[in-house]
């Protein structure tokens, strides 16, 4: 059985999601996804602890041989990545049934868990496969499936943000496609770690540069970094309170884990921060993404589209943290990515337990907020307090570490820079805690009670484990610390 | 118990604290019965632990690890101990007087008040009792937004752009510059344990520990070294019992409290004093001093006056730290407890004067003196103490920091601390001399207005003409000024006690 975990993280939900559309009686398909979401936990938790021990695990499907046959390759870093994807999958379906019934009506309730389940198995598999087209593929899946679930948005102007979303997205998947013919073309292979060692016996060629260039532009326009992020506000802003929750915590994760691969397993260091300049070029679009999305989150009236915006300031941090190339600052860029997602994945949450009760999350109606619905505004604070780093959150963590790998590879004006941009984070947090609590709430208010626990607690899961690793960090700093040791070694 | 478990005790009581008040929303009189009750068991804790400190033994425990090599860690040292005796004592007297003024002055909220308070104490036990950097850190931005409500507590316009400012200059200087100073700290040394002598001593040379000073000394906020010190008058809005919080019991002694542990056991006073990059402090120190209190005499709002007052005489604190000598190190550490008594005692009267009179402006307050006598006389106490003269407390650490400013060889400093307590005498003694002496205006029509008909006797004591405060504020009032005479006696005692730190054999 253990030998074919591998492959059943991503069958699961691959089976799951046809069998969703199938049993539309009801509440059945949730039941089923939330089947297949508990099940990918598990199988993730029991592949890390497997990986901890053994280093890296290789499987092959169908028993065809790699680099021909299509191989599964889970090291600490996917592991670690497979869990965030399945921890945030596992969480948000228990939420999912009272907010989804709410939003779209329970008749169109089982397209949703179909979309969301095929989402599910394209990002475990693009993080757990070790072939390069085979990513594509999940990468696609996920992608296409994600157009779906923004689409499925009650405002009709997410059918434009979806659109938008699918104009640029089939872009990036068209550079990236691209990038993996070329170097297809140049190596003639398309497994990960055997294009590694023909890319690393190789001189440096055109082709190989242009793959390159490709590869990356195309894999940050996946990860909105900026100023490629234009399709991110409008899809977060429009999707559904559950599918901005779950795409926010893991979409741009795993497409950073990508770059990751890439950048370090697939090409090297020398190549990557080497020949190429991609470390100026990574530091200066990070830096700008941390202050000018911060900056635009700061007049948002939507809070929904603020924490967009504050997304992308955030996945700068990650990137910055890539971007100084050593172990701190790489693991910095790792811890992040799982933080993030419990802060922001939380704080969607949060804003979906609002829309539940008031069908709003313009910063208009919050007045009072903090005294109506105090659980829910609670958990929205503390995610806050979370983004801007205060101490005893993961935030804290993560700035911490990045900080540290600035100053190690001596950039202290990175540094500098890393703290000062979450002051920006306290206004736009704070612009929120003023009105909901400091505004009277109201005369004209109904009186409505806090979000259903079927809500507030996953809400409060991840809120509550944003706390949690931001007080033990044996996980992820232990975890991330190993994994960019693994990836900087690779190089 | 052992030192450790009483460290525990004390940073986790006003917690369990704060649930129980919670608890009882409904219930004030139970509410502010387990106020009381906690701020009295958590000052006998803390009292507890001062013959194992003064003995040499360095109690304390291990919380857990945030980042590995680094724990949230607690260390009781002589310092901290001072901290945590003012700290912990004037909680229980704020307390009592949070009682009267509260109530009195129909306050919204109060339990949330009460709430928020306990929790500000329990993180001021945390920075007392801090046994590396990143614990005090952790500490120092708990008690900021935990003092957040309490700031904006009238939920008025005015309290919320005060609380923009009190949050804005806190968090931002504490994040910006702060956390920068710590990190790149632990990447130059390795460590954040508070060590006696110092950490930075030769890791790192001149201009390096030039900056990281700044960072450090602009980087807390709460000491209100100019240009930093907008929030502290900004705060004022606040209710009385919170100014009291802010600027007695907790906030801006956290903030001289961190600069003194900085200096001491982050650079070492010998290091400090050895490569000369602290000259800078001391002046703008120095400048902060005179200008805060050049500013205090314009003031006509009598907390505003006190809010300038308290941004003086922190420098008082920051420039004996900055002259890097045993004396200055000992003199800053007796001024917080000094300090604390008499400024406290001026709050607690300003806040006595506005339940019982409504009276906010100095130049109201013609012959209130005869109406109010108890107040006004402890008001003189108050004033006298923070001038500085015997028999009062604050005299002895005006003594010692102008010991410390002739040992250094920088008489001008001398100069300084005298003429703040000419500066000092000018902005506080007006009031009292107008109350006594000055005749009332004609605002009779105010006091008689049929509104005070309803007044209670727990929300004023009143008999003949004089129409005093509650009789709550009175008591605490009685034992802030009492303190503010008996701290004259026993400022040997707080010699003996930090004499260690300050590398002084006993």
């Amino acid at each position: 059985m253990t030998e074919h975990l591998a492959a059943l993280q991503v069958v699961i939900p691959l089976l799951c999601a046809p069998l969703c559309m199938l049993v539309r009686y009801r509440d059945w398909s949730w039941i089923v996804a939330l089947f297949g979401s508990w099940a990918c936990l598990i199988i993730s938790w029991l592949l890390l602890q497997l990986v901890m021990v053994d280093g890296i695990i290789s499987y092959h499907m169908g028993n065809w041989a790699p680099p021909l046959g299509i191989e599964y390759r889970i090291d600490k870093v996917s592991a670690f990545v497979l869990l965030i994807v399945s921890a945030i999958g596992a969480v948000i379906t228990p939420y999912a049934r009272e907010s989804v019934r709410a939003e779209f009506g329970v008749n169109r309730v089982y397209l949703f868990y179909t979309a969301y389940m095929l989402c599910l198995c394209g990002l475990l598999g693009v993080t757990i496969t070790g072939d390069a087209f085979n990513l594509f593929v999940f990468l696609e899946i996920s992608s296409l499936s994600s157009y779906v679930l923004i689409a499925l948005g009650k405002d009709r102007r997410a059918l434009t943000a979806a659109y938008q979303y699918l104009v640029l997205g089939t872009i990036g998947a068209t550079f990236i496609v691209i990038g993996i013919g070329l170097l297809y073309a140049e190596t003639g292979t398309l497994n990960m770690a055997d294009l590694a060692k023909r890319l690393a016996d190789q001189p440096l060629s055109r082709t190989i540069g242009a793959a390159f260039g490709f590869l990356v532009v195309g894999i940050s326009l996946k990860l909105a970094l900026f100023p490629l992020h234009l399709w991110l506000p409008n899809a977060y802003t429009y999707a559904p309170s559950v599918v901005s929750a779950f795409l926010a915590a893991t979409a741009t994760k795993v497409a950073v884990y990508v770059l990751l691969r890439f950048l370090f397993s697939i090409f090297n260091v020398k190549l990557s921060f080497g020949v190429m300049p991609l470390d100026s070029i990574l530091l200066v679009l990070a830096v700008i993404a941390m202050f000018a999305a911060s900056a635009v989150a700061i007049f948002q009236t939507n809070l929904k589209r603020m924490l967009a915006y504050s997304s992308v300031a955030q996945i700068g941090y990650m990137i910055l943290g890539i971007s100084f190339a050593n172990v701190n600052g790489l693991a910095a860029g790792i811890i992040h990515l799982f933080n993030h997602a419990l802060m922001k994945g939380g704080m969607f949450l949060a804003l979906g337990c609002i829309f539940y009760r008031i069908a709003s999350v313009n910063i208009n109606d919050m007045a009072g907020m903090g005294r109506r619905m105090p659980w829910t505004m609670g958990a929205f604070v503390v995610g806050g307090l979370g983004l801007i780093g205060v101490p005893l959150t993961v935030g804290f963590i993560s700035k911490w570490y990045l900080v540290l790998g600035a100053l190690e590879r001596d950039w202290w004006f990175a540094a500098a820079l890393v703290l000062l941009s979450s002051l920006l984070a306290v206004v736009y947090i704070w612009r929120v805690v003023e009105v909901a609590y400091l505004k009277p709430v109201p005369e004209d208010a109904p009186e409505i009670e806090d979000a259903p626990p079927a809500m507030l607690i996953p809400t409060w899961i991840l809120i509550g484990a944003s706390v949690y690793y931001g007080i033990n960090t044996d996980l992820t700093v232990g975890v991330a610390k190993q994994a960019a040791q693994q990836l900087l070694g690779a190089g | 118990m052992d030192g450790g478990t009483a460290v525990a005790f004390a940073i986790g009581l006003p917690i369990f604290g704060t649930i129980l008040i919670l608890l009882n929303d409904r219930y004030p009189n139970i509410r502010e019965a387990i106020t009381i009750t906690t701020s009295i068991c958590l000052a006998l804790i803390v009292f507890g632990l001062v013959p194992e400190v003064t003995a040499g033994g360095r109690p304390g425990f291990v919380l857990a690890e945030i980042v590995p090599g680094l724990p949230i860690a607690f260390k009781v040292e002589p310092l901290g101990m001072l901290f945590a005796m003012v700290a912990s004592g004037l909680w229980v007297v704020t307390s009592i007087y949070a009682i009267g003024y509260m109530r009195s002055h129909h306050e919204v909220q109060q339990t949330r008040f009460y709430a928020c308070f306990a929790i500000a104490i329990s993180s001021a036990m945390g920075i007392c009792f801090a046994g590396n950097m990143l614990t005090l850190f952790i500490f120092y931005e708990v008690l900021t937004i935990s003092t957040y409500p309490l700031v904006t507590h009238s939920e008025t316009k005015d309290a919320v752009k005060a609380g923009r400012t009190y949050l804005g200059i806190l968090i931002g200087t504490s994040i910006a510059f702060l956390l920068l100073a710590i990190i790149w700290t632990w990447f130059l040394t390795g460590t954040l344990d508070f060590t006696p002598g110092g950490i930075l001593k030769g890791k790192a040379d001149g201009p390096i520990l030039g900056l990281l000073l700044f960072l450090y000394m602009y980087g807390i906020g709460k000491a209100a070294l100019m240009p930093m010190h907008r929030w502290l008058p900004a705060a004022m809005v606040a209710p009385t019992p919170v100014s009291a919080l802010l600027h007695a019991v907790a906030v801006v002694k956290a903030g001289v409290f961190t600069v003194l542990k900085v200096i001491v056991y982050i650079f070492g006073i010998d290091t400090l004093a050895g490569i000369g990059q602290d000259d800078w402090l001391m002046y703008i120190a120095a400048f902060t001093v005179i200008a805060a209190s050049c500013v205090a005499l314009t003031k006509d709002n009598l907390k505003a006056r006190l809010a300038y007052s308290t941004v003086s005489q922190l420098s008082y604190i920051i420039l004996g730290a900055a002259l890097a000598n045993s004396l200055g190190i000992i003199g800053g550490g007796i001024h917080i407890a000094m300090h604390a008594f008499g400024k406290i005692t001026l709050f607690f009267c300003a806040g006595a004067i506005l339940v019982a009179s409504h009276k906010t402006e100095i130049s109201e307050m013609d012959g209130l003196g005869k109406v109010m006598p108890i107040t006004f006389i402890f008001f003189f106490i108050g004033s006298l103490s923070v001038i500085g003269l015997p028999p009062l407390g604050g005299s002895w650490s005006k003594w010692y920091l102008m010991l410390s400013a002739a040992e250094a060889g920088q008489i001008i400093f001398m100069f300084v601390f005298m003429l703040s307590s000419l500066l000092n005498i000018a902005y506080l003694m007006p009031l009292v001399a107008r109350g006594f002496f000055a005749e009332a205006k004609e605002d009779k029509h105010h006091h008689d207005d049929g509104h005070h008909g309803e007044i209670s006797f727990w929300n004023g004591v009143r008999f003949g003409n004089i129409r005093e405060a509650p009789p709550f504020c009175l008591l605490a009032m009685t034992i802030t000024s009492v303190g503010c005479i008996m701290l004259f006696f026993y400022a040997d005692k707080i010699y003996q006690m930090l004499a260690p730190v300050a590398g002084i054999q006993g």
